[in-house]
């Protein structure tokens, strides 16, 4: 493979050594109007740098209506493809995100729309959205475009389908053993089936809900990773796609729960009956914060190490000094290594206390309760 | 001075975490010094403990600033 373990070890401890050397090329020149930014830059070179920082940081933890991997701020030209925008307004538009130019409407079957911090107003044929406290007061259009965070869940529940069926299929070409690149997963899945089902949802009941536990353990731990990538595409720090996951969980856990799980929320056993009228709205409302705290804690862990790693990279751009940079760039490398961890824990959280609603949702009925 | 109480609060969040987080690793490590065989089990316990008050942490974060 190589020549050596140890001189391959030391080829790559120089290479990332060497890596801050680059903070000393030249920032680009900002994209917008010269006569602002030589003003600004007269004020205080350091805002400069700081509104690049906010567009990098931008790009690469909200979400954005087309693919955009790298701009060079040079020639305003940026690199990536345009995605599909769907409107609904009153009838359905179908047009491609590479009309929204800068400064002109996209027009589409004689309605105007205008694309301003990412979200879609529709507008006269002069494209003028009218402010309002500093927000735009347009009409918006319902938005079901396929951004950059849908298409890569798309891409993503591809992939997982590709790799599992395949692992599902070679069991019976191979027989019994798992063969191909699925055999990396084989592990993983009889973890989540006997450390994280069985112990919290018991023996009799896993195998119906094991579907949706590895569902959302893949497609967590796939996204997060994909997240980590330089592309910018942060999918889970997206509260949205968050609060789909754990409205899924909340909806299996209402529709399979047996009259037990119901008792012990509206009429708790074993509890004196004036207790029972108090419990009871804290019961129900523990039941709708539950997966609410799941939503927000996904999102919160993906968002703000993101926003964090990013304002980190920032700040060498910031220092620009042979002591400063070196050292933030060590500390950003060191977060990274902690953001691939909190990736895979962040995904295996979710799954247990998925499991755990789960198990209390179909628990048997333990006799001794109110037999006192 | 600039910055406002926000921050002061934000500030509060993060030693509550911190504390909590801390307490947990220490009780995982006085365990683990008792009993070597079952640091797999108090790894993973103190890993979730240690993710749920860390989901608490940042969603206070969210509300303060």
């Amino acid at each position: 493979m190589v020549f050596s373990k140890k001189s391959f070890l030391y080829s790559i401890v120089a290479l990332i050594a060497f890596l801050p050397s680059v903070v000393l090329a030249n920032p680009t020149e900002p994209v917008s109007e010269n006569k602002e930014a030589v003003a600004k830059e007269n004020q205080d070179p350091k805002a400069e740098i700081k509104e690049q920082i906010e567009e990098v940081k931008n790009h690469h933890v909200l979400d954005a209506h087309s693919f955009t991997f790298f701009g060079d701020a040079a020639t305003g030209k940026e690199y990536g493809f345009p995605l599909p925008i769907i409107l609904w307004d009153g009838g359905l538009h179908v047009f491609s995100s590479s009309k929204f130019e800068e400064g002109k409407a996209a027009e589409d079957g004689g309605n105007y729309y205008v694309l301003h911090h990412e979200k879609i107003y529709k507008t006269g044929a002069d494209g003028i959205l009218t402010e309002h406290e500093g927000h735009p007061s347009n009409a918006t259009p319902l938005d079901f475009s396929i951004t950059k965070g849908v298409f890569t869940m798309l891409l993503i529940a591809l992939l997982m389908f590709l790799l599992f069926r395949s692992l599902g299929k070679s069991y019976a070409k191979n027989g019994g053993v798992a063969a191909g690149v699925g055999r990396f997963f084989e592990p993983i899945v009889l973890f989540v089936r006997d450390e994280i089902a069985i112990p919290n949802i018991g023996e009799r009941h896993y195998k119906k809900y094991m579907s949706h536990l590895l569902t959302v353990f893949f497609f967590i731990w796939f996204l997060n990773v994909v997240g980590m990538t330089p592309f910018g595409i942060n999918v889970t720090g997206n509260i949205s796609v968050t609060f789909g996951l754990a409205i899924i969980t909340f909806i299996i856990t209402t529709f399979t729960a047996k009259k037990d799980y119901w008792m012990h929320i509206f009429w708790m056993p074993g509890v004196p009956v004036p207790m029972k009228f108090i419990l009871a709205p804290i019961e129900l409302i523990g039941a709708i914060i539950k997966p609410f705290s799941l939503m927000i804690r996904l999102y919160a862990n993906m968002f703000a190490g993101h926003l964090v790693l990013m304002s980190l990279i920032g700040m060498m751009f910031v220092f620009k000094s042979w002591i400063g940079s070196p050292l933030t760039f060590g500390l950003s490398f060191i977060i990274s290594l902690i953001e691939i961890l909190v990736t895979l824990l962040q995904a295996y959280i979710f799954t247990m206390l998925t499991a755990l609603y789960f198990g209390a949702a179909v628990e048997e009925h333990h006799h001794g309760d109110e037999h006192h | 001075m600039e910055g406002n109480l926000h921050l002061i609060g934000a500030g509060l969040v993060v030693i509550g975490v911190g504390i909590g987080i801390g307490r947990i690793g220490g009780s995982a490590l006085d365990a683990i010094a008792r009993q070597p065989e079952a640091t797999a089990k108090i790894q993973t316990v103190m890993l979730i403990a240690a993710a749920l008050i860390e989901g608490i942490g940042f969603a206070a974060l969210f509300a303060v600033s």
